[in-house]
């Protein structure tokens, strides 16, 4: 069945490894903006965009994002175009499972994946305002405890990009391999 | 900044034009200028009151509406804000001394699962400077140390925030054990956050959701007036 993957921009190189480890070969995928996620409230309407730009020319179209910040708008949006979303907050949850993910209740760790650990500086540092006003940082970051690098791939570079950004949050770092978690199952479970 | 900007002496400007470069330097966020021009209004025999008014809160109610427009962001805010707190920070003992109006007290913190304070924070500082006394919960807060507050402070308001989707709906958890117990009617429930809209306020049985610092005074106002009327 031929099936469109409308994705975060985020999970870009996660959902070709997926597509090309599992030889998943009638997905195809098109991705929205990462930094839609700076103006979450935006993301239900970009989706509806793509999908009803690509509507008739699939026979299946799945929304790569969780809710991520929509507070429920985007499952909304979705229940209404008839195509279904990941499942879960946010993709720190999915990709350590969302069940996992909720026993653990932290409340005062940080998260990047490998996408943010890629673009620390882009998407958190930088529009946060640290390289101008680094004595801002303790006013976002005060009530944290450690930064947790949740890690879909075995990548050094990535890991010490982690490392070397918590050392900037001045927060502990953890690092803990997740591979592609609820991201993978969803989109196994999709009808080929 | 121009040099004409570098050389311009605080203290050689007229009070209204003074009040107008605390507006400008509170935008910019520019702290020691707000420390030392509030320190010249004191030496001109200002009432405390009248410089956090005029000056302060009116510059930070200048820069909640560019950041309602989207002319300024988060870090810009931050910066203002770390300014008027150190305005704050010289008058607040002052105020104390010479009298401000108090227009109610308010109970205030995030919900529990949730450390974001930024908002919080700002809504406390623009409370304090509308002539709120403020009890700040800090973060992660459960509902009895909501409720033990409001009851120990005999306080007026109870504001709740949150950050995230996965904790806002504990503001509701909130609010239904103060049904339970009786006591939902004896406060005024504002709730605020970046997630959070008003329809969301209404179903969970807030007073009101407030989208920014600046309409929470103004709410605040409002419904400490309708209650002042009806007693």
């Amino acid at each position: 069945m031929q099936t469109l993957i409308i994705a975060c921009g985020a999970l870009a190189r996660e959902v070709l490894a997926l597509i090309e480890l599992n030889g998943w070969q009638h997905m195809e995928l098109s991705c929205l903006p990462a930094d839609l996620h700076l103006r979450p409230e935006k993301i239900p309407d970009a989706v509806e965009a793509a999908v009803e730009a690509a509507r008739g020319r699939y026979e299946q179209i799945f929304v790569a994002y969780a809710d991520c910040g929509t507070g429920g708008l985007l499952k909304a949006r979705c229940d209404a175009l008839g195509v279904d979303m990941i499942s879960g907050p946010h993709c720190y949850s999915f990709f350590e499972g969302n069940e996992a993910f909720t026993a653990r209740g932290e409340v005062t760790s940080f998260y990047l994946t490998d996408f943010l650990a890629r673009q620390f500086d882009a998407f958190v540092w930088r529009p946060m305002g640290l390289d101008k006003h680094p004595e801002l940082r303790d006013m976002y970051f005060g009530n944290y405890e450690k930064l947790v690098y949740l890690a879909q791939t075995e990548d050094e570079s990535l890991t010490a990009a982690a490392t070397l950004a918590a050392q900037k949050l001045g927060l502990k770092f953890e690092r803990r391999f997740t591979g592609y978690g609820d991201l993978s199952s969803s989109l196994g479970a999709l009808p080929h | 900044m121009s040099d004409e900007e570098d050389d311009l002496i605080l203290d050689e400007l007229s009070d209204e034009d003074l009040v107008l470069q605390m507006h400008d330097d509170l935008y910019d966020g520019m702290a020691d200028e707000i420390d030392e021009a509030v320190r010249i209004l004191l030496k001109r025999n200002w009432l405390p009151y009248d410089i956090l008014t005029k000056s302060l809160v009116e510059g930070m109610r200048i820069v909640g509406i560019d950041f309602r427009d989207g002319i300024l962001f988060v870090p810009e805010v931050l910066l203002a804000a770390g300014a008027m707190k150190k305005g704050m920070g010289i008058l607040k003992p002052l105020l104390i001394e010479t009298g401000a109006p108090q227009l109610g007290k308010m109970v205030i913190g995030t919900v529990k699962g949730d450390i974001h304070d930024i908002g919080k924070n700002l809504v406390a500082m623009m409370m304090e400077g509308a002539g709120f006394e403020v009890i700040d919960l800090g973060i992660n807060n459960p509902v009895e140390d909501y409720i033990d507050a409001l009851k120990r402070e005999n306080a007026d308001i109870l504001g709740m925030s949150a950050l995230l989707t996965t904790t806002m709906p504990y503001m509701k958890v909130v609010i239904d054990t103060m049904k339970e117990q009786g006591i939902r009617d004896d406060y005024i429930v504002l709730v605020g956050g970046a997630p959070l809209n008003e329809e969301f306020g209404k179903a969970i049985g807030s007073d009101a959701y407030c989208r920014d610092a600046a309409v929470t005074v103004e709410t605040a106002k409002e419904f400490m007036a309708r209650r002042h009327n009806q007693l």
